[in-house]
């Protein structure tokens, strides 16, 4: 691993532009486009703009005792809008966080204890690992535990912690299930022995904890026989395509709506019932803006009969992120006890603004977040949130909910 | 300042616990653990005293359930030395039978300070920090919030929680045992990069157990989960109609207007 202990400002600088992916920190030109870009730039103390500039000139100490440091949600506008080719979240803000703990300080409490949580029990909400397979329970489709009877099969699902511990994000997963089968493709899942890919991990600093995950995921994964990983969760799908390779844990990785959206002529057939909704898709920032996939969830939800896709004036590379990202689910006390605000609670009246009655989603942690801010908002009842999965099953009248 | 911290494993209430089929203790089987929290609170308590004026801290531990990975973070954390007791089953012992094991690890360390949790959730009566104390020949202060170097040499500072909401400052000469309810600030958080490099570089002392001691007066006769009071409503049905029935029975009781 990069061992970054004990470097000062510049020393930390130096090594990021030699390990870094984009170019070096050193060749800033204080610009200022991150920090006007940023969605919480106007109320963090050391902005991207500014670490740079304070790292540089001897001050690390006082970065790494800021606030500011645990207020990027990983959204990836600066990085995708710096000039100067900067890998601004992947690099510069976990070395920070890295090097802050390493120095002893404090990570704010409820992110301590979802780094607890994965150390210990391989998911991010503490659960226990015996219960993964719980969506699954009187499930009318079968489900192949993988770690139990490890057969040859097309796709291996990852299916994350949300989608799979989460109520709310468990009807997803049992949608994606049913259309998994209706695709007569052969799946699996790993069961009791899945982990946290650690994306979130990885991007607030815990360097360590990630490399374990990678360690404990590559003995399951080289173990299996599959043609790819798709995943409903954005940030496992980021993860897997470029921080596994770096550990030389290669593996070919689909997001859900990208798997999906290759199989459109055998979908085509199958969306049968009309959902008659005016929909506004929420691009999220992993699948969205860092792997510049926009088109997919589109043409999803453009297969089913009824719907009327509308969008956001922010959308596609320009989305607002929905604050969730990079350990942001842990984060929201932090960040508005320093000024910040949640940006799902944006973005919510972002969506409402179309007139849309459906703001449609696809990463585990939207969901909630969304939902949440819409019953902020007053806007419950008149903007439901739902996952383009969710919606594609509904009309292939696979769906929990095709009753409502 | 030479201070010693006694860490247990106690069983992870992750997962709901069994009863073994003997129908008289848990089934350790089907059980996970984790380090238990007071103890966690005595190491922190004890690296705050040996950051504010130096020491040592020695980490004592029996080796049952999960304790490497205990004592790794607690090395990680900053303890200078880790002394494991073998134990021949991988099962917590009987709180008099702890305690004489963890006295015949300690007394060659020579001690100024003891700390061990209260309390354990396997044990919460909370007998092992007086039993230890008792086999140490030591005086004994329980229900600690925070300690503190001094007044004069040889003594520390101790905050004891009473009940009623009433706090008493002790001088405590040394050497004692201290049962801790809470540190200064809560457990530090270590980076797992910090754990994994301890479980490259830190070694473990091994020791013996201590010879068991006479066989307990008091013997578990049956172990049982609680049986659901009369009293208890039970509530079924769709989620809307649990929801209505909690908010009827909150606003019933008055905490909703």
């Amino acid at each position: 691993m990069t061992q970054t202990q004990d470097l000062d400002g510049v020393e930390l600088l130096e090594q990021l532009g030699k390990t870094g992916d984009g170019k070096s920190p050193q060749g800033c030109m204080q610009c200022g486009l991150c920090a006007a870009s940023c969605p919480l730039g106007d109320v963090m103390e050391f902005p991207p703009r500014k670490l740079i500039l304070q790292a540089g000139a001897d001050h690390l100490d006082q970065v790494l005792a800021s606030p500011a440091i645990w207020m990027c949600v990983g959204c990836y506008t600066c990085s995708l809008r710096c000039p100067r080719d900067i890998e601004l979240a992947d690099r510069l803000w976990p070395a920070l966080r890295d090097q802050a703990m390493q120095r002893g300080f404090q990570p704010p409490a409820e992110l301590q204890e979802t780094f607890q949580n994965v150390f210990k029990y391989g998911n991010v909400l503490g659960k226990s690992p015996r219960q993964r397979l719980d969506w699954a329970k009187d499930l009318d489709v079968r489900v192949l535990d993988l770690s139990k009877e490890p057969r040859p099969v097309e796709v291996l699902w990852l299916v994350g912690c949300y989608p799979s511990y989460y109520p709310r994000n468990q009807a997803v997963t049992r949608a994606f299930a049913r259309i998994l089968t209706e695709l007569g493709v052969t799946w699996g899942v790993l069961g009791a022995k899945e982990k946290a890919v650690g994306e979130c991990d990885r991007m607030f600093g815990e360097e360590g904890l990630f490399e374990t995950l990678v360690e404990e995921n590559r003995k399951l994964l080289d173990r299996l026989d599959f043609d790819k990983i798709v995943t409903l969760d954005p940030h496992a799908f980021r993860a897997l395509q470029n921080f596994y390779p770096r550990f030389g844990a290669w593996y070919p990785v689909q997001h859900a709506t990208m798997f999906l959206a290759e199989r459109l002529d055998k979908l085509r057939p199958l969306v049968v019932k009309p959902i008659e909704a005016t929909v506004t898709y929420h691009d999220n920032c992993c699948v969205g803006r860092r792997a510049g996939c926009y088109d997919p969830p589109r043409s999803l939800l453009g297969l089913i009969p009824g719907l009327k896709l509308v969008e956001m004036a922010r959308s596609r590379e320009n989305a607002l992120c929905c604050g969730g990202g990079g350990g942001g689910m842990w984060l929201d006390a932090h960040i508005v006890a320093h000024g910040g605000r949640r940006l799902s609670d944006l973005r919510i009246a972002q969506a409402a603004q179309t007139g849309a009655g459906v703001l449609a989603v696809s990463c585990p942690y939207e969901l909630s977040r969304f939902e949440d801010a819409a019953k902020v908002a007053g806007l419950e009842g008149r903007l439901a949130v739902r996952d383009v999965v969710e919606l594609l099953a509904e009309s292939m009248d696979l769906g929990e909910r095709s009753a409502s | 300042m030479n201070l010693v911290v006694v860490v247990r494993q106690v069983p992870d209430l992750i997962e709901p616990l069994e009863v073994s089929a003997s129908g008289t203790a848990l089934d350790y089987e089907t059980a996970s653990f984790v380090v238990n929290e007071t103890d966690d609170h005595a190491l922190e308590q004890a690296l705050l005293l040996k950051e504010s004026g130096g020491g040592t801290v020695t980490v004592v531990a029996l080796d049952y359930g999960e304790v490497d990975n205990t004592l790794y973070t607690a090395a990680a954390k900053g303890a200078d030395r880790i002394v494991k007791i073998a134990r021949a089953d991988d099962t917590p012992p009987s709180p008099a039978a702890s305690a004489a094991a963890y006295a015949q690890a300690i007394q060659p360390l020579g001690p100024e300070l003891v700390l061990v949790g209260i309390q354990a959730h396997d044990e919460l009566d909370g007998v092992v920090p007086p039993l230890l104390a008792a086999r140490l020949g030591m005086p004994y202060v329980g229900v600690i919030r925070g300690v503190k170097r001094g007044p004069e040499p040889g003594a520390v500072s101790v905050c004891k929680e009473f009940p009623g909401a009433v706090m008493a400052r002790l001088s405590v000469r040394l050497p004692a045992v201290l049962g801790i309810l809470g540190a200064e600030q809560p457990p530090r958080y270590v980076p797992v990069s910090r754990i994994r490099a301890a479980m490259k570089t830190a070694k473990f002392d091994e020791v013996a157990g201590a010879a068991p001691p006479p066989a307990s007066r008091v013997e578990v006769c049956r172990l049982y989960p609680p049986p659901s009071g009369a009293r208890a409503e039970m509530l079924s049905g769709t989620e809307s109609e649990l929801a209505a029935r909690i908010a009827e029975i909150l606003a019933e009781k008055g905490l909703l207007k």
